[in-house]
Formats: C-alpha cells, sequence, structure tokens
C-alpha cells in the first residue's frame, strides 16, 4: 500500500537510521531558484535569482534584511522563511534592547539552528521547507552561513543553494582562492558569475531577475534591486560563460547528512533542474 | 434532658470560625494566603555607600570604599564592592550589599555563557549598562526593587565609558558620576578639577579621585578608610584592593566642632 512505510512521521527512523520526512524537506531548497552567497576578508556579498510566479505577477523578492548588518537569501517555501527571518529580525531587535548592540552571527544561528532542529524532532510539526543563506558583517568580520530544512547550519567561504546551484558552487569552487583578497566589486562580480552559471543557455540576469546584497567593513547592509543592480549586471553578457553553464543538473551530490544509501526506499530527488511552477505551495 | 443548656449557661458565640468582620471566609484545606498583603523591598539592610568615577585621557577610573553598613553601625568593615566583569567593564555599586551579591552572581554567569558559546563579543561597558537598565527598570516596575546605584565603568567602541543605573531604572551616562553622597559632593569636585584643567591625565584622574573619597570620609558617616580603585585603560582592567586613606587625614579640627556632644 504505501511505498515507503517510514516517511509518514518526521518521528520515525528507518531501518537505515534515516529520517525521510527530514529528507523530503531538504529537496524543497532545490525547488527554489538559486541564489549565492561570497565572503572576502572585508565584505560579504549575497546575490539571488527572482522568479516571477506568472506573467502577470511581480518578481518574488529573494533577499531580505534582518539588521543593518544582516541579510538572509532564501531558497524553498517562501512563507517557512518568512516565519524564520521574522523570528530572526525579533533577535536582533532583541540584543538591540537588552544591550543595545548589534547581534553577533554567531549568536544568531545558534538561536536559529536550535528552533529549526526541534520542527525535526517533535511529532506535531514539520521541518522548515527552505534554506537560508545568511550573509553579515559583525565583530568577527564578514561571515555566510547555510541553514538547512535539516537544520545544520554551515559557516562557509562561498555558497550557493537552490535550483540548478551546483553549477554555481562549481565555480565558486574554481575561484575559491581569490575570494578573500576580493575588494567589493570583485567579490559582487564573481557572485553574479556563480549565480549566472545556474542559468539555461538562453537566459541573461537581468536587473529584473536578480538582485544584490553587500555588507562589510566600515559599511551597513544595502541591498540592490531593480535599475540599482544595473552598475553591477555592467559587462556581464559579454563575459565568456565558464564550465557549467546551462548544465542542468543531474543528480544532487549526496552530502554529509544524507548519505547515499542503496536502499530501495529512497526519498525522490531533484530528476532535473526545471521544476514545475504554479504548485500548491510556492517556492522561491 | 439538659436542663444547663436551657438556663443559666453561657449561649456558644454567633459566628464562631467564621471571617473577622470584612475578611474573606478561609475554606478548610486550603492555604489561601492572596488576600493577605505582601510586603516587599521597603529599605536596604546591609548597605555600602558613595561611589566615584571619573572619565580621562584614555582611560576610566573608579573608587569606592569597602565598608557595609547596617543602619548607622559599621558593620563590616571589608565588604569589596568592585568587580570586574570583563577586560571592558567594571561594576561598583552602592545599595544594599546582598542585591550587589545577587547582581554579581547573575552577571558573572552570564559572561561565563558568552565565553563557551564560540565567538560572542565581550561583554562591553555599555552593553552591560543597557542590560542593568533593563533589569533594574523591570524590578522596580514589579515592585520589587533590586535597592542598587550601579556605576558601570570601561570601554563601548573603543571609547571610554562611565554610567550610572540606579533602583529605579535611572540610568545615564556622564564623565563624571557618582552614588549617594558623592554625587552632592565628589561630582562638584569633579567638575571644578575639569574646569581649570580640560584634559585630566591619569595621574590627575588618580588625585582627583583619592580627594574625593577624602572629603566623603570626612564628611559622610556611612564612610570609611578602606577603599577599593578599578582603572579602565584599552590594554584592560586593573583593580588595586586594600588601600588606605587614614594615614592622609587630620582629624584634629574635631576638637572645634560644637554642638553635636
Amino acid at each position: 500500500m504505501f511505498r515507503n512505510q517510514y516517511d509518514n512521521d518526521v518521528t520515525v527512523w528507518s531501518p537505515q537510521g534515516r529520517l525521510h520526512q527530514v529528507e523530503y524537506a531538504m529537496e524543497a531548497v532545490k525547488q527554489g531558484s538559486a541564489t549565492v552567497g561570497v565572503k572576502s576578508s572585508t565584505h560579504a556579498v549575497l546575490v539571488a535569482l527572482k522568479r516571477a510566479s506568472s506573467e502577470l505577477a511581480a518578481h518574488q523578492k529573494k533577499i531580505m534584511p534582518l539588521d543593518k548588518h544582516i541579510a538572509v537569501s532564501i531558497s524553498g517555501l517562501t512563507a517557512d522563511a518568512r516565519v524564520l527571518i521574522r523570528f530572526m529580525r525579533t533577535e536582533c531587535l532583541n540584543e538591540h534592547y537588552a544591550h543595545d548592540q548589534a547581534l553577533s552571527l554567531d549568536k544568531l544561528m545558534e538561536k536559529v539552528g536550535v528552533k529549526m532542529q526541534v520542527a525535526t524532532q517533535r511529532y506535531d510539526k514539520r521541518p522548515y521547507g527552505v534554506g537560508l543563506l545568511i550573509a553579515g558583517h559583525d565583530g568577527d568580520g564578514p561571515h555566510i552561513y547555510q541553514t538547512c530544512p535539516s537544520a545544520n547550519y554551515y559557516d562557509c567561504q562561498a555558497m550557493g543553494i537552490g535550483a540548478r546551484s551546483q553549477s554555481a558552487r562549481t565555480y565558486l569552487e574554481r575561484h575559491l582562492e581569490e575570494f578573500s583578497s576580493s575588494t567589493r566589486e570583485e567579490l559582487i562580480r564573481h557572485a553574479l558569475r556563480a549565480l549566472r552559471d545556474t542559468l539555461p543557455n538562453d537566459v541573461e540576469l537581468t536587473n529584473k531577475n536578480c538582485s544584490v546584497a553587500v555588507v562589510g567593513q566600515g559599511e551597513d547592509l544595502s541591498i540592490y534591486e531593480d535599475e540599482d543592480v544595473n552598475p553591477y549586471l555592467e559587462g556581464l553578457d559579454q563575459e565568456e560563460r565558464r564550465g557549467g553553464a546551462g548544465r542542468s543538473e543531474a543528480q544532487p551530490t549526496p552530502s554529509d547528512d544524507t548519505p547515499a544509501s542503496t536502499d530501495t526506499t529512497q526519498p525522490p530527488s531533484s530528476s532535473s533542474g526545471d521544476q514545475p511552477q504554479g504548485e500548491s505551495m510556492d517556492t522561491d | 434532658m439538659d436542663v444547663g443548656r436551657m438556663f443559666g449557661e453561657v449561649a456558644p458565640p454567633l459566628w464562631s470560625g467564621g471571617p473577622a468582620p470584612g475578611g474573606f471566609y478561609s475554606f478548610p484545606g486550603t492555604n489561601n494566603k492572596q488576600h493577605e498583603t505582601k510586603t516587599h523591598t521597603m529599605y536596604p539592610s546591609t548597605s555600602g555607600t558613595s561611589v566615584v568615577g571619573l572619565v580621562y585621557d584614555g582611560g576610566v577610573m573608579l573608587g569606592a570604599d569597602t565598608l557595609g553598613s547596617y543602619g548607622s553601625l559599621a558593620r563590616f568593615r571589608n565588604v569589596e564592592r568592585t568587580f570586574k566583569v570583563t577586560d571592558k567593564a567594571v561594576l561598583t555599586c552602592s545599595g544594599d550589599i546582598a542585591d550587589y551579591q545577587f547582581i554579581r552572581e547573575v552577571i558573572e554567569q552570564k559572561v561565563r555563557d558568552d565565553e563557551i558559546s564560540g565567538f560572542t563579543p565581550v561583554l562591553n561597558a555599555g552593553a552591560l549598562h543597557c542590560w542593568l537598565t533593563r533589569v533594574l527598570y523591570n524590578r522596580r516596575s514589579r515592585f520589587d526593587p533590586l535597592w542598587l546605584e550601579c556605576v558601570v565603568a570601561g570601554f563601548k567602541d573603543d571609547k571610554p565609558f562611565l554610567g550610572y543605573v540606579d533602583k529605579i531604572g535611572t540610568a545615564f551616562e556622564a564623565q563624571e558620576v557618582a552614588s549617594g553622597f558623592g554625587m552632592h559632593m565628589a561630582i562638584p569636585m569633579i567638575r571644578e578639577a575639569r574646569e581649570k584643567k580640560g584634559n585630566l591625565t591619569r595621574d590627575d584622574a588618580r588625585k582627583l579621585l583619592v580627594d574625593c573619597l577624602k572629603v566623603l570620609y570626612y564628611r559622610d558617616c556611612r564612610a570609611h578608610f578602606k577603599y577599593q580603585v578599578a582603572d579602565v585603560t584599552a590594554e584592560g582592567v586593573k583593580i588595586e584592593n586594600d588601600l588606605n586613606l587614614k594615614p592622609d587625614t587630620s582629624w584634629s579640627i574635631a576638637n572645634f566642632v560644637r554642638g553635636y556632644e
């Protein structure tokens, strides 16, 4: 009757030691459009690809500010992201109220990590179906953090999540050594090149489908949308696309927390980067 | 037949076991105290007197004596009420010594929590001052104040910081701060010194601080000759203990005082 008898409840283990509901939630992140984060020794940058749910609709916002020094970009269920973002904004405000200072990224990640973990362990909850890239600058310098529905979070030099983001990660891995010494503008260019690599060959980054956020030493957070993105996109379409461009993701590479298994009860993984639009749950 | 009941004996009192007029009935098996009055702290018990602090060129200095008074009785002569919170903050309190010891333990635990959780910036004086304001104002709003006047000294954003919070949550930052009697006597002295010499050096500050404490020792009957001085610079916090004012004071003038015999 059931294809998989161990995936009906988040709290039930499979005999292989896996939590299938959590793994399904991880797939929701791959349904959202791609977003990339990179940091240098002074700055942290987020770029994101925006999608419009229909011809008549505006492009969905992908990058949200939390405070003067932190921005978040999302991939997955937009509604779940909003809950998490509201929580993180509240935590930032509380730190201003109690200690008259900006919340450190370290503390913020601890709090959001705990909140997300609870949803993977209680029978009356479900994991958050969203991945976040959190960029910020605090007393310890710039940071890029990635979160998953599995409630793992990672401190990254650079990261890309969302549909076809493997191509972006390939770009980031190839240029990893260059980031730490990059200037602000170079860093944004790197991020945009990585993001462009997730696009099909016939699509380009435009000021409609892409937004940029920057924060760094001595510089409060700025988020650029629409025509404000133009200066950063200038000349990008003339540049030759590197390897991986337009290549659709065949099979996502297994990561540490979801070890590949040979059993037949594997959860469905995204078979292709192109996802159908207009389903009951909106992902962006 | 109980004839005695009918004639002569006193009848049992009406309403026995009931509440007093205007009171509430107490049901058996319940211990209902909600109608009783409840008393919060109305006055301090063992208390410490003035604290004096001032900002100088490149740092902040704090001084306070080590007396715990029980009313007018000089009961504990070696109570230290200055403590190093982090490398960037020192706290000294006047008021109830027990409340000071309580808040010190809470702050120490806060600092330990920060230390064990990866990178978090060390609690600086500005953050501590803000946090104390929230705590003390909250307690007074619950009509259960911590009977304290706190002086926070240290650094905030790499600049010297000096702030004051009291038991009702009144808070301010200033270049010179004092609590209790010091507010009336030390602050004018420090301001006068600043008018004469704009930038106080560390030595000026130290001399001025000891002067203030000496005047307070002369004039404040709850003051004491043993004292502590905390000095916060960019390098960190230095607290000197077991300092003594007595050798620098002269009481020969006391013979001329009349009218208090």
